[in-house]
């Protein structure tokens, strides 16, 4: 039981990081950003390849930050530049990775051997307390925290200030002066580098990597997003972030339950269709009874 | 400073909705006027704010700025310049960001949007100040979304964006439009004072008569994409609303309407 309650956390911190991806182009831009179905599994590619390639495994994590960036960037351009629809930029950006990732790893499936060296390493196995037992749960919990930390810090700063009105209001953005389009690739970037820092993690966890694993991811984040913003979010003091990581853990949750009352694997996608449903229409009607309050 | 040459603007073009709207459109504007707009609707008055601002690209023409040509400059490039206020008061805001937030982004204008602090700490008895001249008690609600303001509190707030960096030129359009009648009086005369003590150039687009004549230094009369009235000095001290309503009715019958 505890084995299990841990493992829905550590997932659900995995996953939250994507999930503050998500929360960033979805919440904060408004723009549905499919293209972390392929950032996700290009973080876990580029991580493949990089510890394959004996790279530091904190390093190989920056690293797939950054081609995130550049695949999010992709998706801005399209859509600022190419003025292509958002939901079909992504569309075009996460189609090619497909490609992308394929062609980084070479197959479409690799395993890392048990012996490779990860970010989770550095709690030995002779660390007092029995703390080797928890190494995952540890260090996931210490990045997601920083992550969310550094998001926070940053949506606070001059830059986050624009990157919150471009969603917002983008005319207000043309008014300081500034060029809303710019701002909308700067914030995809970040999205997409979140979510395939989050690949990268898991990649690192699992140590297997699959070439189709971003099937669903911004769905899976859009679930975290709403639970996370529409639960948490009226809780004094508890930040939306914070929100958003709790969101991904509790969905991660529901996921495990319906294992547990029978489900299989392959039903999995069923109920995250099923439960984006539930989560939007519990939204909605929020929403509106808010309205009818004013 | 602000002077538009031989604008021409057609909307749909060779198709059946094709509306030519302005050919050949000339506007001269002196530093320090603060010129009102009136005019029916669809005269073009939005249209020729949207050209001056840069959101609509006119098909000729020349948009000259302060001796500088502006034509081809995108409307975020204008915006260094020039600053706008709409009718719809959540245009001016970030509803989702505090008072505190809004006015810090629109004291940047112009600066870097880096990664210091956003909040003005320094500033802020600055915004309190302004904020206090309003009478709406805003001064103490800096930590309050825009986007919980009401619609006569928003646009004051908008307005006191617009007008902090001091922009040569002030685009209004029709910004009491959708207030109460108490509220609009409330936010036109902070127009007339922001105008007033910052020396700004701006122009107006009003639907009420009654500002037209009370506020501003000059009135311009628009129909169907032409100017059919421009007076100022002691000619325009001269005439009452019902004088603009005279004309406006005049206009309407030589068209045909
Ligand atoms: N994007 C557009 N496409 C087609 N026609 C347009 C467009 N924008 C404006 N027009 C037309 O140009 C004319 C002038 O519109 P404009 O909005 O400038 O009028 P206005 O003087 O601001 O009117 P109002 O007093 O109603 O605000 C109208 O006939 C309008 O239908
Ligand atoms: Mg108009």
């Amino acid at each position: 039981m505890v084995g299990i309650i841990a493992g829905i956390i550590q997932d659900g911190l995995i996953y939250g990081i994507m999930a503050l991806g998500v929360y960033i182009s979805l919440k904060i831009l408004d723009f549905p950003d499919l293209s972390v179905d392929g950032s996700f599994p290009l973080g876990m590619a580029v991580t493949t390849y990089c510890i394959l390639h004996g790279i530091q495994p904190y390093l190989c994590l920056i690293i797939a930050f950054a081609a995130g960036a550049a695949a999010g960037a992709v998706t801005g351009l399209l859509h600022v530049k190419l003025k292509i629809k958002d939901l079909l930029s992504g569309i075009i950006t996460m189609t090619a990775l497909y490609s992308i990732n394929y062609t980084i790893v070479g197959k479409p499936n690799e395993f890392l051997s048990v012996d490779t060296a990860t970010v989770f390493s550095v709690i030995p196995k002779n660390t007092p307390f029995g703390l080797y037992n928890y190494r995952y749960i540890i260090i996931s919990f210490i990045i997601a925290v920083i992550v969310k930390k550094l998001l926070d810090w940053y949506l606070k700063t001059k830059s986050g200030f624009l990157l919150r009105a471009a969603g917002d209001n983008a005319r207000l953005v043309v008014t300081t002066g500034k060029d809303p389009g710019k701002v909308k690739i700067l914030g995809l970037a970040l999205g997409n580098a979140l979510v395939a820092l989050s690949g990268a993690l898991n990649l690192q966890y699992t140590r297997s990597f699959n070439v189709s694993a971003g099937t669903g991811t911004l769905v899976m984040g859009l679930a975290a997003v709403i639970i996370g913003t529409s639960v948490f979010g009226k809780i004094k003091h508890l930040t939306l972030t914070s929100g958003v990581l709790l969101g991904m853990i509790i969905y991660k949750g529901c996921i495990s339950l319906a294992m547990l009352a029978g489900l299989e694997a392959k039903d999995t996608n069923m109920i995250v269709a099923v439960l984006f449903v539930i989560t939007l229409v519990i939204s909605r009607a929020k929403k509106k009874g808010g309205e009818q309050l004013c | 400073m602000l002077k538009l040459s031989g604008i021409y603007k057609t909307f749909n073009k060779s198709t059946v909705d094709e509306k030519v709207l302005f050919s050949g459109f000339d506007l001269s504007i002196n530093k320090g006027e603060f010129v009102a707009v009136v005019g029916s609707n669809g005269s073009g008055k939005t249209t020729i704010l949207n050209i001056i601002s840069g959101d609509i690209a006119p098909d000729s023409g020349k948009i000259e700025l302060n001796g500088e040509d502006i034509t081809d400059k995108k409307n975020f490039v204008r915006a260094a310049n020039i600053a706008r206020v709409f009718q719809d008061p959540a245009a001016g805001t970030s509803p989702s960001m505090t008072i505190f937030e809004n006015l810090s982004i629109a004291d940047n204008k112009g600066g870097r949007f880096d990664l210091r602090r956003g909040l003005n700490y320094k500033r802020k008895d600055h915004y309190r100040e302004l904020l206090s001249v309003l009478g709406m008690g805003l001064e103490d609600r800096l930590g309050t979304r825009a986007g919980a303001l009401s619609g006569g509190q928003r646009q004051a707030l908008a307005l006191i964006m617009a007008t902090m960096a001091k922009p040569s030129l002030l685009l209004l359009d029709e910004h009491t439009a959708a207030l109460d009648p108490k509220s609009a009086d409330i936010v036109m005369n902070l127009t007339d004072k922001l105008i007033h003590e910052n020396s700004l150039t701006a122009i107006m687009v009003t639907h009420n008569l009654r500002y037209a004549v009370e506020y501003g230094t000059r009135s311009i009369m628009m129909h169907e994409g032409s100017i059919v009235l421009d007076v100022s000095g002691e000619k325009r001290n001269s005439l009452t609303i019902d004088d603009y309503l005279a004309k406006f009715n005049r206009i309407s019958i030589e068209c045909g309407n």
